[in-house]
């Protein structure tokens, strides 16, 4: 299966490439994997794609759900779960209480969660050695 | 398993991702090449309380009304390249959307030959007092309240159907397929199991299909239409090419568009939109399979081609989601740009004084929204952290609050008490050229489920 080879922005990923095997380097998810966001009702829920195959154990690992609830601190009401999806290289987040009630009810500038996936992509974590 | 003589492959192409999406989209994708169907999605969770208000004031509406003069620019052609199409344009009104169709067709030389499939039965409002009176309690998924809290103020409810009854309607020979309340993967899969004689229970068919549904109901968002992989450097999204799946009788299926379009159809693309509104991927139930989207293989099989295989899927539940529309209260929103220098401080100043002001006033709302458009609205402190010290030269910020109630006299009180921060607030403000805010009436969305047995789908034809 062909991956995407470039990241969001090709810029972003030849930076972190730039970095060779700087062990343990903070790097944003941004330049690890793309993301698209969605809502259930008050529910925000985030596809988290790794950019490349050999990117996506590393998303295992550090973006937890309990990593993603603590970067969300202050912005969602309810827990996060989280699920698997191995075949896609992606992991599948829900931030639930996240949308002031949701759909119509909601005042939000987002009120359908679309831009939470960017949001996420701003978490930094351990980039790959 | 497969009839002999069902077609290798068919094409089926997606037309709209929602009421209000491109217009020209289902245009192109009829004469951009080669397809055999063309489904279009109309009804969002809401929509079926508006269609239910114009059906309350004129019996013969409660349908998408675009969907008619759309029909008039592509039917010759469709009947020329015998194309069929399949849309949930019925909304709560399926059968005058199909005799305006027909209609249509009639002022266009086709009276005689075109049959219009119509699928109702979806919808509950008429039934719902019955069914409450039987012990269906209709409680709402997220809160676990029962419908009988808020039936007063239902204003629609409508089940979700899935394939079977589209797959009904085109076996009786229907050539273009109306429905009310079917489910936006059912649009795509019901031509697939009519043309491919899959079975009630081909559970990793059904899923297939379910996918491939699922792939194309947003429109473009699976051909580079919102999509963040490589975004800058997707061609030509002035001419993006609206998706088409090629369909194959053992639950294979390609994604690709038209060629000479633009956009772009890749792995990376494709599965941005597969985990689109996503809950558990293992189980994405419809009312026609659960598929387990933990098994789908994606593979680049050309430019512009995706190949899906492996799709598993498991069966269906014995009870249907329905969709339930509620009157909720009132809102209302505000918005005041404010300048440089120190933008964000001066729209932070204006909330503290608004904010007093309606406490100064004894008015009471559910909620009360602030947010600084050009620095938090979209990412909250996230962004704010981000940009640390250099708030202090964002050249505007819009305030934006929004009051919430169930009270209309507070929320139109409320839109009185923007614009005089023009002159009597801090400095720097402009903006305001939209005039007072509107207050809205809020209809909100109850969703539920109930026992598929007592939904009984029904389907006719009309000809024109």
């Amino acid at each position: 299966m062909r991956r995407a080879g470039r990241g969001v922005t090709g810029r972003a990923d030849r930076r972190t490439a730039a970095r060779g095997r700087g062990r343990g380097k903070k790097v944003p998810l941004l330049e690890l994997a793309h993301a698209r966001s969605g809502d259930k009702g008050d529910t925000a829920n985030i596809g988290l794609i790794a950019n490349r195959p050999e990117y996506y154990p590393i998303l295992v690992k550090q973006v937890t759900a309990a990593r993603v609830a603590r970067h969300f601190k202050g912005m969602i009401k309810g827990n996060v779960e989280r699920y698997e999806l191995p075949n896609l290289g992606a992991l599948n987040f829900l931030l639930h209480g996240a949308l002031d009630g949701g759909g119509t009810i909601s005042l939000k500038t987002d009120a359908q969660g679309k831009v939470f996936s960017t949001a996420l992509l701003r978490m930094e974590i351990e980039g790959p050695r | 398993m497969t009839p002999r003589g069902s077609p290798p492959t068919i094409r089926i192409a997606a037309g709209q991702g929602f009421w209000g999406d491109w217009l020209e989209a289902p245009y192109r994708q009829v004469t951009g090449g080669p397809i055999d169907y063309l489904v279009m999605d109309y009804l969002a969770e809401v929509t079926m309380s508006i269609m239910q208000k114009q059906k309350s004031r004129d019996p013969s509406l409660g349908y998408a009304k675009d969907f008619v003069p759309l029909m008039e620019r592509i039917l010759p052609l469709l009947m020329e390249r015998r194309i069929k199409v399949v849309a949930n344009a019925g909304g709560v009104n399926p059968r005058a959307c199909a005799q305006a169709v027909a209609a249509t067709g009639r002022r266009l030389g086709l009276g005689g030959k075109l049959a219009i499939g119509v699928v109702t039965g979806d919808d509950l409002l008429p039934r719902l007092d019955e069914l409450l009176a039987q012990g269906h309690e209709l409680r709402n998924l997220d809160t676990g309240r029962p419908l009988s809290d808020v039936r007063a103020r239902v204003q629609a409810a409508n089940a979700y159907l899935g394939a079977w009854p589209v797959v009904e309607a085109l076996r009786q020979g229907a050539g273009i397929v109306i429905t009310g309340r079917v489910t936006d993967t059912g649009l795509t899969l019901g031509p697939m199991i009519d043309a491919f004689g899959w079975r009630p229970g081909d559970w990793d068919l059904l899923a297939a299909g379910t996918v491939a549904g699922h792939t194309i109901e947003c429109g473009a968002q699976c051909s580079g239409g919102n999509c963040l992989v490589d975004w800058e450097r997707i061609p030509d999204l002035a001419n993006v090419g609206y998706p088409i799946v090629e369909a194959h009788p053992d639950g294979t299926f390609e994604v690709t568009k038209h060629p000479g379009t633009g956009g772009r159809v890749t792995v990376a693309g494709v599965t941005e939109q597969l985990v689109y509104e996503m809950g558990n991927p293992a189980e994405y139930i419809t009312p026609d399979c659960v598929a387990d989207f933990t098994t789908i293989r994606l593979e680049q099989v050309g430019r512009d081609r995706v190949r899906f295989s492996g799709i598993k899927g498991r069966p269906a539940t014995d009870k249907l989601k329905v969709s339930i529309a509620y009157f909720y209260g009132h809102k209302a929103v505000g918005t005041l740009v404010y300048a440089w220098p120190d933008a964000y401080e001066k729209a932070q100043a204006a909330d503290r004084v608004l904010r007093q002001r309606l406490r100064d006033l004894g008015l009471e709302f559910e909620a009360i929204l602030t947010e600084f458009v050009g620095a938090d609205a979209t990412h909250g402190p996230l962004a704010l952290k981000a940009t640390g010290p250099r708030v202090a030269d964002i050249p505007e910020i819009q305030l934006r609050i929004g009051v919430r109630s169930p009270e209309r006299a507070a929320v139109e009180r409320f839109t009185r008490e923007v614009a005089p921060l023009i002159l009597n607030g801090p400095p720097s403000v402009t903006g305001f050229a939209g005039g007072r805010p509107k207050p809205e009436e809020i209809v909100a969305y109850w969703p539920a489920l109930i026992d598929k047995k007592v939904v009984q789908p029904c389907v006719e034809l009309v000809e024109a």
